[in-house]
């Protein structure tokens, strides 16, 4: 029994540093928004949905072991019908952000009835079909959408009724940022403990789990399902900090940069996917401004360097220096756990 | 090692004596084919509370698919089942197992990334309130309470065994499936199991498919031959092992290494 | 009524192009788990090289058909050499790196060949129509009609009957099987990639003349070759083919008849066929 007590504290303990790097990112945020540049406030505010978008990401190919391009869904659903409120005179953010949350987890829900029944290729494969489809849905809905036009001229929102619109570029980096983080810190929060646990033994071994009265689907739905809520508030963000929509911004091109962001930063770190989602972002939009034309170039590039530089993405990456810094020091230093390490092979 | 049998005491229901006669598992009919190659044809087979049941026979002869039916991995193709009442034929293995169907599997993966203590913690997730039926008494119970803290996979083969049965032990099932519990363990990791199974509370049917018939000799008291699918002997087991046609099914088909009666 | 059976024909075509650039996708899929996203960007290639170099002679075409074939093949072997590299990386990490490729050579291909719909110059004799059964139809299509019927019976023959093709389809059913034959089965997987873009190339090539080749062109390709592998079974060829004749007419005649909702009668298919087989689709590797 004393073990037991044991193991809960230190498992308690062990929830601690996760708080560290929320702390970290509202330093960033601070910072950034200190600064006297409305241009880089605007690029960081722009890029903060997608982050969030890229934290649901790591919440399903992390955590639920599923590699999913299906995200865009809800993160579009979410998106029109912010758009869709804003634009018929509905302009409170928090109205805004519970009605994409709950419309994102029934997109979600939906795919997910048909989605979590797979596993590895055939889940990539078949959310990349839901991609497909959201893609093809922006642009043929046009009474919601605006067809390939897309929607502009989207009014701002207001935090609550009679306070001014949210329009200056560092009020809305700041409301961005506050959303963001505290949706990854619930989201961390939520993941934590025996919840990461029990997903932890899904992943590893789903007929252990249930032989152990574990309904797995029915565990890896309800994740979809939070994670699509997730998708569907980035998807308010996008607006907010947009305030313009197309097809192509809820395409499958988002659908696998938001991928690769989620796997550049270690798929189960959530934080480590925000910030793999700033890299991807800044690598298209920022540097390829000196190469104008080419953003593809890069973005591919960056995919190919990513995938063969940050196996296991950047969480693994100190775990990966020390072994090899431990490698070159001689050859008796001890082999290290190799859990700690490995990528969770999506087959 | 001495094991008490109290420390794994009865869900609430078992111990209303009236329902205890209710509780059996009875398939009926089952077959079961891959295209031509039919795995397993069996009219009756029952599972009656406290039974020590072992199910032997050559390799190919569908313990493992009957298992698997009975686990609910594996949904025969006709056949019904019916559990504690209930016809479960349809029922999906985890609602098998939170009704108190358990079981091992032959290559005991586990969770290789969780600690010993966890694993049990999952395993035991639905009695997880229940203050006489700890993670670590039963880990105590199959003798890893020292590896509590070790992730699953440092353990060795034998351990991984274990920490196999301490899980589907931690789910409190009436019945145990154990699939080849004592492959690839040494003679002191499987007295221990023997030890571990003669602990099991009385109410607890356990059956296990074994090769090892050292095992079943010491552990079952009702055994079921099977071959190419189909019940070939069935009756007590001091009976079934001194049958010469049981001996010689396995010596004909080349086992005969595991079945000196 | 003419022009519903002429679409249909021009379906039947298009679906048994889409079967050629399809069956190298299945295969992929099926033997060596790859989920090749770059698949689409090959075709795309194919189809612009034969747009390229076609100049209204029998030879130039048939040259232009082969370079397509080869690049196609070329784009294979960087796509073998590229994930040999990530062995034991999981599934995810090879399809994000075929995406990188395939944005990296969209990027090319449009670089080189600007971001126009080009069309491909035919001899002058494939220029015309001719009267078939009544119906007045393009000689190009009929062609092309000929052409893909013909890759269709080669490509069956050499699945069904080579030691190759027995191997690749040994591969799909069951790695390990191969492994023990004395064959690597990481060979298997190269090969198949390589055959693969080579059917891509050569599928874009065919395409061409109907329908031109584009930015959105490989986007397209991918989509449709997907939901014809899932559709298909993921990892059969002949159902690819049967699903790929069904989604060639789906698309052009649909695109005529009811051009609003024919990019959901595909998925809505896809979508029927995922939830009517009851157990998860084979082809899914441990």
């Amino acid at each position: 029994m004393r073990a037991f007590t044991q193991a809960v504290a230190v498992a308690r303990l062990r929830s601690l540093p996760m708080v560290a790097p929320l702390v970290v990112a509202a330093l960033a945020i601070i910072v950034v928004a200190v600064a006297a540049d409305p241009y880089l406030h605007t690029t960081v505010a722009r890029m903060l949905p997608f982050a969030l978008l890229a934290v649901s990401v790591a919440v399903v190919t992390g955590h639920a072991g599923l590699p999913t391009l299906g995200q865009v869904a809800p993160y579009a659903a979410g998106a029109y019908l912010t758009a869709r409120l804003a634009l018929t005179g509905i302009d409170l953010a928090i109205v805004h952000l519970l009605c994409a949350a709950v419309v994102g987890a029934v997109v979600a829900g939906l795919a997910g009835a048909v989605l979590v029944r797979h596993r590895g290729t055939v889940f990539l494969m078949l959310s990349l079909a839901v991609a497909e489809l959201t893609a093809i849905t922006a642009g043929q809905w046009r009474a919601v959408s605006g067809g390939t036009d897309g929607l502009a001229g989207i009014p701002a929102p207001r935090l609550l009724p009679g306070l001014p619109p949210l329009l200056g570029d560092r009020t809305v980096l700041l409301y961005a940022a506050t959303i963001t983080i505290a949706a990854t810190a619930v989201a961390v929060w939520l993941l934590r403990g025996d919840r990461r646990m029990l997903l932890t033994a899904t992943r590893a071994n789903e007929d252990r789990a249930r032989a152990s009265g574990h309904p797995v689907n029915a565990h890896l739905w309800m994740v979809h399902c939070a994670a699509g809520a997730m998708a569907g508030i980035a998807g308010t963000l996008l607006i907010h900090t947009h305030r313009w929509i197309t097809p192509a911004d809820v395409g499958f091109g988002t659908a696998a940069l938001v991928l690769l962001a989620a796997v550049i930063g270690g798929a189960r770190s959530l934080g480590g996917a925000a910030v793999g989602a700033v890299i991807v972002l800044g690598v298209r939009d920022v540097v390829a401004v000196e190469v104008p034309g080419h953003a593809p170039l890069l973005v591919g590039a960056l995919f190919v360097i990513g995938v063969y530089a940050l196996p296991g993405g950047l969480t693994a990456l100190p775990a990966r220096l020390r072994r090899r810094h431990r490698r070159h020091a001689g050859p008796h230093a001890a082999a290290p756990p190799t859990a700690a390490t490995s990528v969770r092979s999506t087959s | 090692m001495r094991i008490d049998p109290d420390q794994l005491p009865a869900p609430r229901s078992r111990r209303d004596p009236d329902h205890a006669h209710s509780t059996g598992l009875v398939a009926a009919g089952l077959r079961h084919a891959y295209g031509p190659l039919t795995v397993l044809d069996l009219d009756t087979f029952t599972i009656a509370p406290g039974d020590r049941h072992a199910v032997i026979g050559p390799n190919g002869a569908g313990k493992s698919t009957l298992l698997n039916v009975l686990a609910g991995t594996i949904r025969a193709q006709t056949g019904q089942l019916t559990y504690n009442g209930h016809t479960v034929t349809r029922w999906r293995p985890a609602w098998r197992a939170r009704a108190g169907i358990g079981r091992t599997f032959q290559h005991p993966a586990v969770w290789p990334d969780l600690t010993c203590l966890d694993c049990v913690r999952v395993g035991g997730w639905h009695h997880r309130r229940n203050p006489d039926h700890t993670p670590i008494q039963v880990l105590n119970l199959v003798g890893l309470a020292d590896q509590a803290d070790q992730p699953a996979s440092t353990l060795s083969h034998g351990h991984r065994r274990m920490l196999d049965l301490a899980v589907a032990i931690a789910g409190q099932p009436r019945i145990l499936l154990l699939d080849e519990p004592a492959a690839g363990l040494t003679d002191t990791d499987t007295g221990r199991l023997l030890d571990i199974l003669h602990g099991l509370p009385s109410w607890m049917a356990v059956v296990i498919i074994e090769h090892h018939m050292d095992v079943v000799a010491a552990f079952a008291d009702w055994i079921t031959v099977l071959h190419q699918g189909r019940r070939h002997t069935d009756g007590p087991a001091h009976l079934v092992r001194a049958d010469p046609a049981v001996a010689a099914l396995y010596l004909g088909t080349g086992g005969g290494d595991a079945a000196h009666p | 009524m003419n022009t519903l059976v002429i679409t249909t024909v021009d379906g039947i075509a298009y679906g048994l192009l889409l079967a050629i650039a399809a069956a190298g996708l299945t295969v992929a899929f099926g033997a060596g788990g790859v989920l090749n996203l770059a698949h689409g960007t090959f075709i795309a290639a194919g189809g612009y090289i034969a747009a390229a170099w076609t100049a209204g002679t029998w030879g130039s075409l048939a040259t232009a058909i082969l370079l397509a074939t080869l690049a196609g093949a070329a784009g294979g072997g960087v796509l073998a050499a590229a994930t040999a590299g990530l062995r034991g990386r999981g599934h995810l990490d090879q399809a994000l790196l075929t995406f990188g490729i395939a944005l990296v050579g969209g990027d090319v291909l449009t670089a080189v060949f600007g971001s126009d719909v080009l069309r491909p110059r035919m001899p002058a004799a494939l220029e015309g129509t001719v009267a078939v059964a009544g119906y007045r139809y393009p000689v190009d299509r009929l062609a092309v009609l000929a052409v893909a019927v013909l890759v269709a019976v080669v490509g069956y023959v050499v699945l069904h009957r080579s030691r190759a093709g027995r191997l690749v389809r040994a591969t799909v059913d069951d790695r390990a099987m191969v492994a023990g034959v004395g064959v690597n089965p990481r060979t298997v997987d190269a090969a198949v990639l390589v055959a693969s873009g080579a059917l891509a190339g050569l599928a874009g090539a065919l395409t061409t003349p109907i329908l031109g080749v584009g930015p959105g062109t490989a986007d397209t390709a991918l989509l449709l070759s997907l939901i014809i592998v899932v559709c298909g079974g993921l990892g059969s060829v002949p159902g690819a083919v049967a699903a790929a004749i069904g989604v060639g007419v789906v698309q052009t005649v649909g695109v005529v008849t009811i051009p609003a909702l024919a990019p959901y009668l595909l998925i809505t298919a896809m979508a029927v066929v995922l939830l009517v087989r009851r157990r998860p689709v084979p082809g899914q590797v441990t």
